[in-house]
């Protein structure tokens, strides 16, 4: 049967997706962001992973206001780099899990009445592009296989911090049903406190990222509490986006290790990232 | 659902993108989504009223975007964001700047305020 290996928690920030592209993984600015992802990279080339679940949200790339899904899932054959203005990233299309993919649509919209979007076709932007290369090799090919979870953090009303620890339970079972045996990380993207409109543009809050990335780990369920109004006053009103972060953690037993942390936040954005083992099933 | 001082959800100098929002800002919104595809962006920079026209801004709507007035746009206008920061491929301005304008300064006064000003 399938396992859930590892949980990932990481933020999204295009500027990081650039520097990559640009090779400026040892430029003063970036060095600390990337050399943070290195250890969890490592990790998890030795744990095989074979399928990563995304939860993550689009940024007006693929999904307009026309039809806006407050859950959408790929299940596509791949998934290609999509254009969000300045032309899409050098990056090949990333590879998906069809059949994987079918069965987390049952599971998730018959077993466990998450009502899905299913999309066959899905182009990805920096909510998950930024961090994939940074934690999978891409070179000379895409060396995971994504199944993309995309979550309406935009347009309000948005689903609660509980609806997305829900979707990670929900997650778990669709994992643990599968027949075949693949290893399998769950990731939630996003965040941490920012905010990039209105007078308070450039709002930030270490304390309170350092405080989440510690209650992620040790009591989720005070984050889970939590309402929207309450994570954009202490996070920044974008940092709202910080609830997928529940969805990665819902899908963890409650038997987790803390591999790896990282953070680092020079700019707009508390970027943080959390690697987590899923000790029941090591 | 529009914010007022009396709101006590009302966080000060944020404008929450809702339903209010994006029903105001849907033309605009979409505008700033055609950005995302090539043959768009080339018509803004050959005849940048013509593709306004073609969206069927508003005169207010193309006023504020000539002008930059990137505050009004998320204001008023039902701008959102991750919609609005894609003019910068076009015009140029980067986050920071349409930041800085929020906020009523100029970009090196932001990034001032910032601890490593290379990261972006």
């Amino acid at each position: 049967m399938g396992k859930i290996i590892a949980g990932i928690g990481s933020s999204h920030v295009p500027a990081a997706g650039a520097a990559f592209d640009q090779g400026k993984q040892e430029a003063p600015e970036w060095k600390p962001l990337f050399d943070g992802y290195r250890p969890a990279m490592e990790w998890l080339r030795e744990a095989r992973i074979d399928v990563a679940i995304f939860i993550y949200n689009d940024h007006g790339s693929d999904f307009f206001f026309d039809k806006y899904p407050t859950f959408a899932m790929g299940v596509a054959e791949s998934y290609a780099p999509a254009d969000e203005g300045w032309g899409p990233r050098p990056l090949a299309p990333v590879p998906g899990d069809p059949e994987f993919s079918w069965h987390m649509a049952e599971s998730l919209i018959r077993e466990s009445e998450f009502d899905m979007t299913v999309c066959q076709e899905l182009s990805v932007d920096h909510g998950l592009l930024t961090p994939l290369p940074m934690l999978w090799s891409h070179e000379p090919r895409w060396d995971i296989r994504v199944v993309p979870v995309a979550v309406n953090v935009v347009q309000h009303p948005l689903p609660t911090a509980r609806r997305l620890w829900k979707l990670g339970q929900a997650l778990r079972l669709a994992v643990e049903s599968y027949p075949r045996d693949i290893r399998v990380a769950v990731l939630g993207t996003g965040g941490l406190s920012h905010q990039l409109h209105g007078e308070r543009f450039g709002f930030r809050n270490e304390e309170w990222d350092r405080r989440f990335m510690d209650r992620i780990v040790t009591r989720p369920d005070e984050l889970v509490e939590l309402s929207h109004h309450d994570y954009m006053v202490q996070g920044g009103a974008e940092a709202v986006e910080m609830i997928m972060w529940l969805g990665m953690r819902g899908a963890m037993s409650s038997e987790v290790r803390l591999v790896h942390e990282n953070y680092y936040a020079p700019m707009l954005t508390g970027m943080g990232l959390l690697l987590l083992e899923d000790t029941a099933n090591s | 659902m529009s914010e007022t001082q009396a709101d006590p959800e009302r966080i000060e100098g944020t404008y929450v993108f809702d339903g209010a929002h994006s029903r105001r800002g849907y033309r605009l919104n979409k505008f700033f989504f055609s950005l995302n595809r090539a043959e768009n962006r080339a018509a803004f920079k050959e005849d940048a009223e013509a593709l306004m026209d073609r969206f069927g801004l508003s005169d207010w709507e193309k006023g504020r975007i000539r002008e930059k007035d990137w505050l009004a746009l998320a204001r008023e206008g039902g701008a959102n964001i991750y919609f609005m920061y894609k003019m910068g491929s076009v015009t140029g301005d980067s986050l920071q700047h349409i930041g800085a304008a929020f906020r009523g300064e100029t970009l090196e006064e932001f990034l001032n305020t910032r601890k490593v000003q290379g990261a972006r």
